[in-house]
């Protein structure tokens, strides 16, 4: 199978406040603390975008800057594919809770920023790309199919694609019935041609294994487990650790996703 | 080199006309509207919808009792007609239950089972009931899910959720997974159902109409929300293949505004342009473009200009929504078979409810059904956040 080389990388959790700070915890370079992350800026939109907009499109928004600076590319004619379990539930909960009030008086911004391409939206704004979106969900395994589908894009057509994977923890009374552990964002742009911006190989192919790779830091591992964007983190440790590894993350086809990774 | 071919070797269509694809054919040959006046659980809003009837009624149980909301009824609704589900069982023995996928674009899942537990919210804990269960039902994934597991299959499944195009673009994504070999054969489908969220959502919005939907009028006001299930079965064509065959598809962000479309069409116009450029076709053998048409008076002039962009005022095209409302991440698929049906039947569709073409408009709007041999048709989807989705069918003579 053809390869597919990451030429930038974006992170946001607790702990891991960009690529740079993440790539050293990943590396083993220090130690991880969960410590709060950081306001989030994405400078990218417009001030009374970004006065609207609500912390998932920040967060997403966040992680696909940070990508497209570290690759040093014009996001313009870039592909984007954005990955994520529940999309926006804050604003799922405003709509619920003005529908259970008298005359119903459900927020149109509420309602529009209710799609889940919403921050597709306004990443295309923010940057006047006009090029093709997908927003797409597989639950726990939401990464892994955003993977996949980035890969497909972007061999089928030859094209730049960045990935955006986004989840964060719901609003009561919805997160009794739902439970992330902490928000986490990860954004890759991959390409499928080699160029000297790249700053890993990856090979994907589908194994008979189910077993799935994990990470050694207990904290880390919690992490992963409880964010399914953040089951990224063993790619982004191999990444990060600059040897040679084969993992496998988790599907929800039969099997599970053999991930080769090359410095 | 134009793109691989894929066949729809199977599909099947439920919305507001009726259950299974012979009931949305006989009302579109008799001109019959399936939009009522909303009588959608206790909303009190002068708009009219399309409803499927029944669906209250039609609880899942067993090991699909998990699934159980108005979204889920709707699949497994759908995927009971037309011998869809049978069609599949034959595909699963030719291909393996791991290597056919299952696209399915939705806008809402299942969010009417949240709307109603927050309705059952404890007065004094605001925690919502016991049974409320958010995986199964409300979560955008559930009904691929549900959709997989009902069919039996265990390859690559996922939701696609980009608003009104989530259907349209799932054709895409199977394509792209079918070419890349992460599956040999894939389930496209759409399903989206009422709820109170995109009722009165759009109502905020002013964008739904107090009247049926009339597309391209110079009275127009805006849409009626539908609902519907629609699925099809894609495999590789054969050399001499005559079922509908995918032969384009194109896809493009507008980059302008959340909710309003680009007034000049841009946007619309690169879709439907990269979809005949993936088919190696010229505009002037396309026979026939469904239209997005959802009837708002924004949508429907920037939708004019990028087909006249593209096609010029020639090429006949009309919009469905008359018949069965606008339903949202299912309007892809549904209008996709709209499609198929003509291409089988040789059918151009009218805009049903349209009486006087609004004469700032130009394309090539269809009022009266016809019947006229159809070889390649095109349906466009567009929806919030700018995402546009245009696909290309055609059919080989037999």
């Amino acid at each position: 199978m053809s390869h597919l080389y990451v030429e930038g990388i974006g992170l946001m959790a607790p702990g891991l406040a960009s690529w740079a700070d993440g790539r050293a915890v990943l590396a083993g370079e220090r130690s991880y603390v969960a410590a709060a992350m950081p306001p989030l800026t994405a400078t990218l939109l417009p001030t009374n975008e970004r006065r609207r907009t609500t912390a998932t499109v920040k967060l997403a928004l966040q992680v696909a800057q940070e990508a497209i600076l570290n690759a040093e590319i014009d996001p313009r004619t870039v592909a984007t594919v954005l990955a994520s379990s529940g999309g926006d539930s804050e604003v799922v909960d405003r709509i619920c809770t003005a529908l259970t009030q008298s005359g119903r008086p459900v927020s149109p911004t509420h309602f529009h920023h209710s799609v889940h391409n919403t921050p597709a939206g306004y990443w295309a704004i923010a940057t006047q790309c006009t090029a093709p979106s997908l927003s797409l969900s597989a639950y726990d395994d939401s990464f892994a199919a955003g993977l996949l589908e980035a890969a497909a894009l972007a061999w089928t057509e030859q094209t730049r694609v960045l990935l955006v994977a986004y989840d964060l923890p719901l609003p009561f009374p919805l997160s009794e019935h739902r439970t992330l552990a902490a928000p986490f964002a990860v954004a890759l742009v991959l390409n499928p041609a080699t160029t000297e911006r790249r700053l890993a190989t990856l090979r994907l192919k589908r194994s008979d294994d189910s077993s799935v790779s994990g990470l050694d830091d207990a904290q880390l591992e919690a992490l992963r487990l409880g964010n399914p964007s953040a089951r990224s983190l063993p790619l982004l440790r191999a990444i990060a650790r600059s040897t040679a590894t084969r993992l496998s993350l988790p599907t929800n086809a039969a099997g599970a996703l053999a991930l080769e990774v090359e410095p | 080199m134009a793109m691989k071919p894929l066949a729809v070797t199977a599909y099947t269509m439920s919305n507001a006309l009726g259950r299974g694809v012979a009931a949305s054919l006989a009302a579109l040959r008799r001109g019959e509207s399936g939009l009522r006046p909303c009588d959608f659980e206790d909303a009190t809003l002068a708009t009219w919808i399309g409803r499927v009837v029944g669906l209250e009624d039609e609880a899942l149980s067993g090991e699909f009792a998990p699934f159980d909301c108005r979204n889920n009824r709707l699949a497994r609704l759908g995927l009971e007609q037309d011998g869809f589900g049978v069609t599949v069982r034959t595909a699963r023995q030719r291909y393996g239950a791991d290597r056919i996928g299952v696209f399915i674009g939705t806008s809402t899942s299942g969010i009417g089972a949240t709307e109603h537990a927050y309705h059952q919210r404890d007065p004094d804990s605001g925690q919502l009931p016991g049974h409320f269960d958010y995986q199964h039902t409300h979560n955008l994934f559930s009904v691929a899910d549900f959709t997989r597991r009902w069919l039996e299959l265990s390859g690559v499944a996922l939701a696609v959720s980009t608003a009104c195009s989530s259907s349209a673009k799932a054709f895409a994504s199977a394509y792209r997974h079918m070419c890349m070999g992460f599956c040999d054969a894939a389930v496209v489908g759409g399903v989206d159902s009422l709820c109170l969220t995109t009722l009165y959502g759009f109502n905020a919005l002013e964008l739904a109409s107090a009247h049926p939907c009339r597309p391209w009028d110079a009275d127009r006001d805006g849409l009626n929300v539908g609902e519907a299930a629609g699925f099809a079965l894609l495999e590789w064509a054969e050399a001499d293949d005559t079922r509908p065959l995918l032969l384009g598809y194109g896809e493009s962000s507008d980059a302008y505004h959340m909710t309003a479309a680009h007034p000049e069409g841009a946007g619309a116009a690169q879709a439907m342009a990269q979809a005949l450029a993936r088919a190696e076709l010229r505009p002037q053998q396309v026979d026939y473009i469904n239209l997005h048409g959802t009837a708002t008076s924004s949508n429907d002039a920037a939708e004019d200009r990028a087909v006249l962009r593209v096609f010029g005022p020639e090429t006949p095209c009309s919009s469905t929504k008359g018949w069965t409302g606008h339903t949202l991440g299912a309007a892809g698929i549904t209008e996709a078979a709209f499609v198929w049906l003509c291409l089988e039947h040789g059918l151009i569709p009218g805009t049903l409810n349209t009486r006087c073409i609004d004469p700032q408009l130009g394309a090539g709007v269809v009022l009266e059904s016809r019947e006229q041999a159809l070889h390649v048709a095109l349906s466009n989807s567009f929806g919030f956040g700018g995402t546009n989705c245009s696909l290309l069918f055609g059919r080989r003579a037999m």
